[in-house]
């Protein structure tokens, strides 16, 4: 059994549980343990992702208890993929947070630390019911991570999130109740093998029960009409948990997108294809809120949330074709857009330090007082973020462009996507324009402190990933074409955890 | 790898005015990396004079069909001629027309950036990539048209610019994947070579619109032609470049490269020939009104662009010709004439035709180049821009799709040239005419030395080519034609007397009729002044992005209203519209065939009991206290339906978490009033009543519909596995710490966060209980019952042990480290309930973080051990013990587990209550005093 899979798990939770024994020493050390952590997660996640994509899926059983009775990990590309984003930007994140946002309040580096175990663990594991543990643990920290620092906004805006949070939590246990009661497992490949299976007078409660799922994973991923609290809670947090929850909304397109292929796919007999009616205008309508809302935006938060919307939307849109094409257009996307919105929390939270009066508002104020650095990770960022050659933004967008083309829905999800383009160049560009060009004069009396380059560096390594994404986007598309392959073919997912006769069924089953 | 260095070069150079300081050395740096870009393409001229197109490619990213391809057709040389030599004159030239003030570096970087994307645009084989140069040329002007930062006209000039050739791009991109669709490639070699196919299919139509959109507002065509007279807030040698030998350029340069496969049918005709047309005529027309010198070139360029996409558009071979070769005469002497009028700007202070005049007497020379400039652009004989105005002349006279209205195309022509006469005569004659120089702020002189010579040198080469065309020119346009056209190649000669025809005679009208226009040209003012109100297509855009954020601002205020309530509804009616969907058009039976066990009487009796207080719970929900009493008797009898339906530990469970969520939340409400306001509408309590009904309601029916369904689960395998595999007799027990032990990890671990979270938000929140109420009365008289602190003393160590007990038994009987955790937290905090924080506080001195931090690496490090055996994590074992007097007794890993699960119960509940207790316990002031000793209760300086 390969014990590795388990370390992006394991090694957050018992670095938290020390972040709580040092709660009452020194900073330097809780720092220090902390991105002793997030390294060491980061290199396993490399790790792997470089054995998803040599060797087939694993499956790590925990207890020894065999599935479907035990509780199982799988590491296939999708979740390898998703770790490795997650301990990456959460090293970065912890980075810039260590500058100074952890002094503002309590226990961040625990919570913090519990927040990366949550996240990686509703990645790997095979088991819905400890997707919902996880699902808690993510809420729970998160929560925690939205209230550090405090203030009245960052208060009202974590209450929100918690109690739609806590809301959804008992929605999730009511689906998992009616599966487990008509199905008889948790197990995810397991709930897949049965679905085939099942009796047609069980269709409407089987489906009931995979969409108020659904409206859950919705909540998470902040679909229209539930995204309402992202806003608030992303704009108001510090500028490090905002750039780390950049992924937080990509759990609930993951969970959407490993569910609705493995338990509600093809091959799931009475409720095959349950969500595909409903995912894309979903997703598009959330597309056209974010726009509205970009438009809105008067501070470079806000937008920064709103671009967040949107980047969920497009995702799901090109998600909901459920064309294995598409999706791997939305596997180049998904980092992308992940890295990109987080360095543009950490870029407006630069911006806000040395603007005295105005912060991230859109009025003007005095210049920055490093202008070059601030302007070029500001360009760099809206360039990657509207689709803008040469940076990522680009390829993935034309990617998703040329893969949803043959849909039914293409003059739809090209018209939204290039005027959501469009619509966030404006926006961008406007901000840009008012934010560096626009200045008062410089009032000597109120300068403003140097950022120092340890400071900046999340932020610069964060926008340096977009042309790498380019310049290596052969290799990575082709990753993302396997991925999306192994998505849309669960069998391989349901031999790797139960056996080939189990994947047979599945098999089977895709041809009625 | 040469090709593809004459881009990359300028692109790669763009920060190597970053490393020099002095302003001298930058302007040479620039001109180093551009002079050896077009060494490199020099050296390919001899394969392109020959008719070959050397190209080359490498793979890139295959499933976007992108090659790093690079071509050199002949089109393209030409082209990457012109931006390289007059990039090269421009670099000279802003070197002495930038102040001192102005960042030189920034200036040079952007500007080499953008020459490299344009030369990137000819030079690409594949679309893709030209794409990216496409939209890379949008980026950096942008950044060049703002370079004054800090003039609002810049801002706004660069950001529409930006706006209106990014969004064409995006357009423009739509196009090339539609076209890369039907021709199964991206690369032009493919592309170019496959008219049939195109033009057959379904879609060519939106192909063609979804390009010609990205080519016509980069080159600034009818309707979007109003970004570029307002780009003229940019610096003059950006002006000059930009906006007249190369980005404006790079949409007619898209005309012409897909002219082979996108011309020839009517669409085309219609789309591009009227487009052409309207520009031509309404730019040239507007061009005689601009008081500004660069307003007056501005327009005069739109109007030239218009004249070369109806060339395009007429689609005849010749016509292709006459495009390329004005596209070549334009760019030189719009590129010297911008330089000039910068000179002009630069050496008199202005370059308001109102305010200039007499300038000859100082600035001949000037004078003369610009008159130079002028005749070329109205199209003089021995001036280059006669040579191609004629051929356009001449094409306009062809019989064209119009039919019997075909004659509109050479009025249109003759009117614009007539106009373009005029404004160069208006602009020579009061620039340098016009009585004697009054109005200036300065001195005007001749400009340096330097700054001249790129003008002196493009004026020349107009009147060079003007003269010797076959010789100048020709090969090089006919290399572009050859390359454009192919086995369509017309026979042409450039010669500068072509005899006596009719495109002369319209040439002769223009001369004519310019100069009357001239003359006349009062009347005209008057009556423009209504024209120019009207036909702002700023204004008009402004208007338009104004609207666009003031109703999305508003749009956005009415949803996104900050109101938990309205969210929390959506997120109801979602679940109950998703939820329900499947039934509503479902055929089978809603319940299954189970039979259902009958109702004893105390089973009805304590249903109608919880029914009763849930209802209660919400109806007195403004009464908090009642309110709660009301929930806390739910819960009794959710318990004791456990215990009646035999589940003992979860009854036990229940129980416990009842107790502590209760304490809770009476300490919460200690600092809230008594009775919550009334806040609800009475539509809006029927709708909540609605959606809460709908809600239950559903959650009810579908425990139904699953209940009456025959039941088969993995549970047997749990009963069945327990002792054998769990070594315990207690299911529930063995299900939580070893079947799924790694669920119960993830539980402990959520406890644990949301201790450490509320303890935080309590740490920076310092709420304090109120000393009085709003009548002034004191808020609280409690003090600490004597009765029970006496009571709950000695019960303390009692619980404990008991504690201790459900711990031990809980594998095998009901209890466990959860209960057990429970239970201890329970008879701790009754301590402080009884005796209060002062007293309790120095006697249970323990941190809590601490305990719940081992609890938490107990449980890690257990699931660990595991991998010293070579098992996977947590997985259990067990062994029996004979032990003196206790006799028999099981030793199971998982106990261990519990402890760790023991530990975080009882530390995450002790932290919150505490943190909580402390924060609004009647003798709250004194704790401060105890500070220093307990760093839990209150906030302590930063230790950083």
């Amino acid at each position: 059994m390969n014990h590795l899979i388990l370390g992006p798990l394991l090694l957050p939770l018992l670095a938290g549980a020390l972040s709580v024994l040092l709660v009452n020493q020194s900073l330097f050390r809780q720092r220090l343990l902390g991105l002793t952590s997030c390294l060491a997660v980061t290199v396993m996640s490399t790790a792997l992702i470089y054995q998803s994509a040599t060797e087939p899926i694993q499956v790590y059983v925990l207890g020894d208890w065999r599935p479907p009775f035990g509780i199982v990990m799988v590491l296939d590309r999708l979740s390898a993929m998703m770790i490795l984003i997650t301990s990456l930007l959460a090293f970065l994140c912890l980075i810039y947070a260590a500058q100074e946002t952890d002094r503002q309040g309590k226990n961040f580096h625990a919570l913090f630390q519990f927040q990366i175990m949550g996240i990686n663990g509703a990645f790997l594991t095979g088991d819905i019911f400890n997707l919902f543990v996880f699902f808690e643990v993510m809420l729970l920290s998160s929560y925690g991570l939205i209230l550090h620092g405090a203030g009245r906004y960052r208060t009202r805006a974590g209450l929100h999130y918690v109690i739609l949070n806590l809301v959804g939590s008992s929605i999730f246990l009511v689906a998992v109740g009616v599966l487990y009661g008509l199905l008889g497992t948790l197990n995810m490949a397991d709930l897949a093998v049965r679905m085939t299976h099942a009796p047609a007078e069980n269709a409407a409660l089987l489906k009931a029960a995979g969409l108020i799922l659904f409206s859950v994973f919705a909540l998470k991923a902040a679909l229209l009409p539930l995204c309402f609290w992202l806003p608030s809670a992303y704009g108001f947090t510090s500028a490090p948990v905002a750039a780390l929850f950049a992924v937080m909304t990509k759990v609930g397109v993951y969970a959407i997108l490993r569910i609705y292929t493995l338990i509600f796919g093809d091959g799931a007999g009475v409720a095959a294809n349950l969500i595909t009616p409903w995912l894309m205008p979903i997703a598009l309508t959330t597309l056209v809120a974010g726009a509205i809302g970009l438009v809105a935006g008067t501070d470079l938060r806000q937008i920064s949330s709103y671009l967040v919307l949107m980047s969920v939307g497009t995702l799901l849109a090109v998600i909901g074709t459920f064309d294995m094409a598409a999706i791997a257009a939305a596997m180049v996307y998904l980092p992308h857009t992940t890295f990109m919105t987080a360095g543009m929390f950490l870029t407006a939270d630069m911006i806000d330090r040395q603007r005295p009066d105005a912060g991230t508002g859109l009025t003007p104020d005095q210049p920055v007082r490093q202008k070059t650095l601030l302007g070029f990770l500001f360009l760099g960022t809206a360039v990657s973020i509207v689709g803008l050659p040469p940076l990522s933004g680009f390829t993935a967008k034309v990617m998703m462009l040329m893969t949803v083309q043959s849909h039914s829905a293409a003059p739809w999800l090209w018209a939204l996507m290039l005027a959501g383009g469009l619509i966030s160049l404006i926006v961008l560009g406007r901000a840009g324009t008012i934010i560096f060009w626009k200045t008062l004069p410089e009032n000597p009396l109120h300068t403003s402190r140097a950022i120092s380059f340890v400071h900046a560096f999340p932020a610069l390594t964060l926008l340096s990933i977009s042309p790498l994404l380019v310049l290596l986007g052969g290799p990575i598309s082709e990753f993302a074409y396997a991925t999306a392959d192994q998505i849309t073919r669960p069998a391989q997912y349901v031999e790797a955890v139960l056996g080939l006769d189990n994947a047979v069924l599945l098999l089977q089953s895709k041809g009625g | 790898m040469i090709i593809a260095l004459i881009p990359l070069l300028p692109l790669a150079g763009s920060i190597i005015p970053f490393l020099f300081s002095s302003r001298s050395h930058h302007a040479a740096a620039a001109g180093c990396v551009a002079g050896v870009s077009l060494i490199l393409l020099l050296a390919q001229a001899p394969a392109v004079f020959a008719g070959q197109m050397p190209i080359h490619s490498w793979q890139w990213i295959p499933a976007i069909g992108l090659n790093f391809a690079f071509r050199i057709s002949g089109f393209g040389f030409l082209v990457a001629c012109l931006i390289l030599g007059i990039g090269l004159l421009i670099i000279l030239y802003a070197r002495y027309y930038l102040s001192t003030e102005d960042p030189m570096g920034r200036f040079y970087a952007y500007l080499l950036l953008f020459m490299g994307s344009m030369l990137g645009i000819v030079l690409s084989e594949n679309l893709i990539l030209l794409m990216m140069f496409w939209e890379l040329t949008s980026i950096s002007s942008f950044l060049l048209i703002g370079f004054w930062t800090h003039r609002a006209d810049a801002r706004q000039g660069a950001r529409m610019a930006l706006i209106i050739t990014g969004g064409g791009g995006f357009a423009m991109l739509a196009g090339f994947i539609l076209l890369g669709h039907i021709v199964g490639s991206f690369e032009l070699t493919d592309i170019l070579a496959s008219k049939e196919q195109v033009q057959g299919h379904h879609l060519y139509a939106v192909t063609l619109v979804l390009i010609l959109l990205g080519a016509f507002t980069k080159s600034a065509q009818f309707p979007f032609q109003f970004w570029l007279p307002h780009a003229m807030a940019a610096p003059t040698p950006v002006s000059a470049y930009l906006h007249s030998a190369t980005m404006v350029k790079a949409g007619v340069f898209m005309l012409a490269l897909m002219f082979p496969v996108l011309s020839g049918s009517a669409l085309w005709f219609y789309l591009v020939a009227p487009v052409g047309l309207v520009t031509l005529v309404f730019a040239a027309y507007m061009a005689m009104f601009k008081d500004d010198l660069k307003g007056l070139l501005a327009y005069s360029t739109v109007s030239h662009l218009g004249l070369i996409t109806l060339l395009l558009g007429l689609g005849s071979p010749l016509a292709a010709v006459a495009a390329v070769f004005h596209l070549f005469n334009h760019a030189m002497f719009k590129a010297g004439l911008f330089m000039l009028s910068g000179i002009i700007d630069h050496e008199a202070g202005t370059r308001d035709m109102n305010r200039l005049s007499g300038l000859w007497k100082y600035m001949p020379v000037t004078a003369t180049l610009t008159m130079a400039g002028c005749a070329a652009m109205a199209g003089i004989p021995m001036f280059n821009g006669f040579l191609s105005k004629e051929m356009f002349l001449a094409q306009t006279l062809k019989p064209n799709l119009f039919g019997d209205q075909a004659w509109i195309i050479p009025l249109g022509a003759t009117l614009a040239s007539i106009f373009a006469v005029a404004y160069s005569i208006r602009m020579i004659h009061e620039v340098f005419f016009n009585g004697p120089a009054t109005d200036m702020d300065k001195q005007p002189h001749e400009p340096s030395r330097g700054m001249r010579l790129p003008a002196e040198i493009l004026m020349a080469l107009c009147l060079l080519v003007g003269i010797f065309p076959a010789v100048l020119a020709g090969p090089m346009v006919n290399a572009a034609a050859q390359s454009i056209l192919g086995p369509e190649m017309p026979e042409f000669t450039l010669s500068l007397w072509h005899g006596f025809n009719l495109a002369l005679a319209m040439s002769a009208i223009a001369i004519i009729g310019g100069i009357v226009v001239f003359k006349f040209r009062r009347y005209l003012f008057d009556s423009h002044i209504w024209f120019s109100r009207y036909c702002d297509g700023k204004a008009i855009f402004e208007t338009v992005t104004d609207w666009l954020i003031q109703s999305g601002y508003r749009l956005n205020q009415a949803v996104f209203n900050s109101s938990l309530q309205r969210y929390m509804a959506l997120l109801i009616i979602s679940v109950i519209v998703l939820g329900s969907s499947p039934f509503w058009r479902s055929e089978t039976k809603f319940l299954g065939t189970a039979t259902m066990t009958a109702i004893d009487p105390v089973t009805f009796i304590m249903g109608i009991i919880l029914i009763l207080c849930a209802l209660a719970t919400v109806i007195t929900h403004r009464n908090r206290i009642l309110s709660i009493i009301m929930l806390g008797t739910v819960g009794l009898i959710v318990s004791l339906t456990f215990s009646r339906f035999s589940a003992p530990d979860l009854a036990l469970t229940q129980i416990s978490v009842e107790t502590v969520t209760i304490i809770l939340l009476m300490m919460a409400l200690f600092m809230l009033p008594r009775n919550s306001p009334k806040d609800s509408s009475r539509y809006r309590r029927q709708r909540d009543v609605l959606l809460a009904g709908l809600a239950g309601g559903g959650a009810g029916a579908l425990a139904m519909g699953i209940l009456t369904r025959p039941y088969e689960t993995i549970s047997d395998f749990f009963l069945a596995q327990s002792v054998p595999g769990g070594g315990g007799t207690n299911v529930v027990n063995v299900i939580l710490v070893d079947f799924r032990g790694f669920d119960t990890l993830g539980e402990i671990t959520v406890l644990a966060i949301a201790g450490l979270a509320i303890y935080a938000l309590l740490h920076n929140f310092e709420i304090e209980a109120p000393q009085t109420d709003a009548l002034g009365r004191p808020w609280t008289s409690d003090r600490f019952p004597m009765i029970l602190a006496n009571i709950t003393r000695p019960l303390l160590p009692l619980a404990l042990l008991f504690s201790a007990y459900i711990f031990l038994r809980g594998h095998n009987e009901p209890g466990g480290g959860f209960i057990a955790g429970l239970i201890t937290a329970a008879a701790l905090i009754l301590q402080y309930i009884a005796s209060g924080i002062v007293w309790t506080r120095p006697r249970l001195n323990f941190d809590n973080h601490i305990v719940m931090a081992w609890g938490l690496i107990v449980a890690l490090v257990t699931g660990l051990c595991s991998w010293v055996f070579h098992y996977p994590f947590l997985t259990s074992t067990f062994t029996y013990v004979s032990w003196p007097w206790i006799g028999k007794f099981e030793l199971a890993s998982a106990i261990v587990f519990d402890l760790g699960v023991f530990l975080v119960v009882v530390g995450s509940v002790m932290l919150i209550l505490v943190k909580l207790g402390a924060v609004n316990s009647p003798d709250a002031q004194t704790v401060s005093t105890l500070a220093q000793h307990h760093p839990d209760l209150e906030p302590e300086k930063e230790m950083f």
